[in-house]
């Protein structure tokens, strides 16, 4: 055989590991593609927080873009996120939705009174079940729902305020044009 | 003393041993084949929490979640695949240690076939060169010159 592709198939080899190598260091494992991305989000009926006898269902929410975001008073990143959200909410641009994923109302509603409530309306998911529904597994996550009620976008962790300016209000802006 | 020692560290090793597995995945089904479906279905769902257990061996709080939607689900007479579809619906095929055999997995799935055709290939390549030119025949003044040398009748060869 050829002496030099003795050296160069080696050669080869190494630099496609090598590259492989490269791009693992900028992928994030935690962050899973979601399935329910392009498809309707599922449909949901749960009581509002602080409000009784009052509950909010997906088709409530039909016929305009809206922001769905989990959180909950027990998750860490979820107070890291919070201004971030109070922020958003004084632009009033769209609907913010929170979803808070087994909480005890007592805490959610202490929680809202501290840090501020920048949610138009929050509702109760205590036993989770609306979270798998979302495939919701680490909190807080954030979806952006167009007017015929399908997920158009999913946040996985504490919202940014450069992921919010830069992915989530294009999308937004261009979902309520349309 | 050494042995009380001894004797009082393989006391705590059962104890955590004990402790390690006291969260794992209890069938609390009372039917002893709908109990062992979810055991069975629970170690093939990844926990999507931490990632490198099961939703049978993890203690995250969406595992436990999982494991009663099992549960539920099975006491409802769902099929294993409805129950898998209805993981994969959510949480994607990464929920599965099992990846589906598509188009999308297919270097997965053939990846380490090819691989080893491949070496098997490389591998045969090179022994019949090897063998080739061991294989060789030596001509009649190879055979000569060598006589030469092994009898030191070479050296007059020299100038």
């Amino acid at each position: 055989m050829n002496r030099k592709l003795f050296f160069v198939i080696p050669l080869i080899a190494f630099v496609a590991l090598a590259a492989f190598l490269l791009r693992g260091l900028s992928l994030k494992p935690s962050e899973i593609p979601s399935p329910l991305i392009g498809k309707p989000a599922p449909p949901f009926e749960r009581p509002k927080l602080a409000a009784a006898g009052e509950s909010l269902s997906n088709k409530d929410m039909l016929g305009q873009v809206w922001i769905l975001n989990v959180w909950a008073s027990w998750c860490m990143p979820c107070r890291e996120e919070h201004p971030v959200w109070n922020e958003f909410a004084r632009k009033k641009q769209v609907p913010l939705v929170g979803l808070n994923y087994k909480d005890e109302d007592q805490n959610a509603t202490r929680w809202l009174r501290d840090l501020g409530n920048p949610y138009t309306v929050s509702i109760a998911d205590k036993d989770g079940r609306v979270g798998i529904d979302f495939g919701v597994y680490g909190v807080p996550e954030t979806f952006v729902i167009d007017r015929t009620g399908v997920i158009r976008f999913k946040h996985i962790g504490a919202m940014t305020p450069s992921v919010l300016e830069k992915k989530i209000m294009p999308l937004v802006q261009e979902l309520n044009r349309s | 003393m050494r042995r009380a020692r001894k004797a009082l560290l393989a006391l705590m090793l059962v104890l955590a041993a004990g402790v390690a597995g006291a969260d794992e995945a209890v069938p609390t089904l009372q039917d002893p084949v709908a109990a062992k479906r979810e055991v069975e279905l629970a170690a093939q769902l990844r926990c999507l929490v931490c990632q490198n257990q099961s939703i049978a061996e993890s203690h995250a709080g969406l595992a436990q979640d999982l494991r009663n939607q099992l549960r539920e689900q099975i006491a409802a007479g769902k099929t294993n695949a409805q129950i898998i579809d209805y993981m994969t619906a959510r949480y994607g095929d990464f929920v599965l240690y099992n990846p589906p055999f598509k188009a999308t997995t297919i270097l997965l799935w053939l990846g380490p076939a090819l691989l080893l055709v491949a070496g098997v290939f490389l591998a045969s390549r090179m022994l019949r060169a090897r063998r080739d030119a061991s294989a060789r025949a030596l001509s009649p003044q190879d055979h000569e010159r060598a006589e030469q040398l092994l009898s030191g009748a070479g050296k007059s060869n020299k100038p």
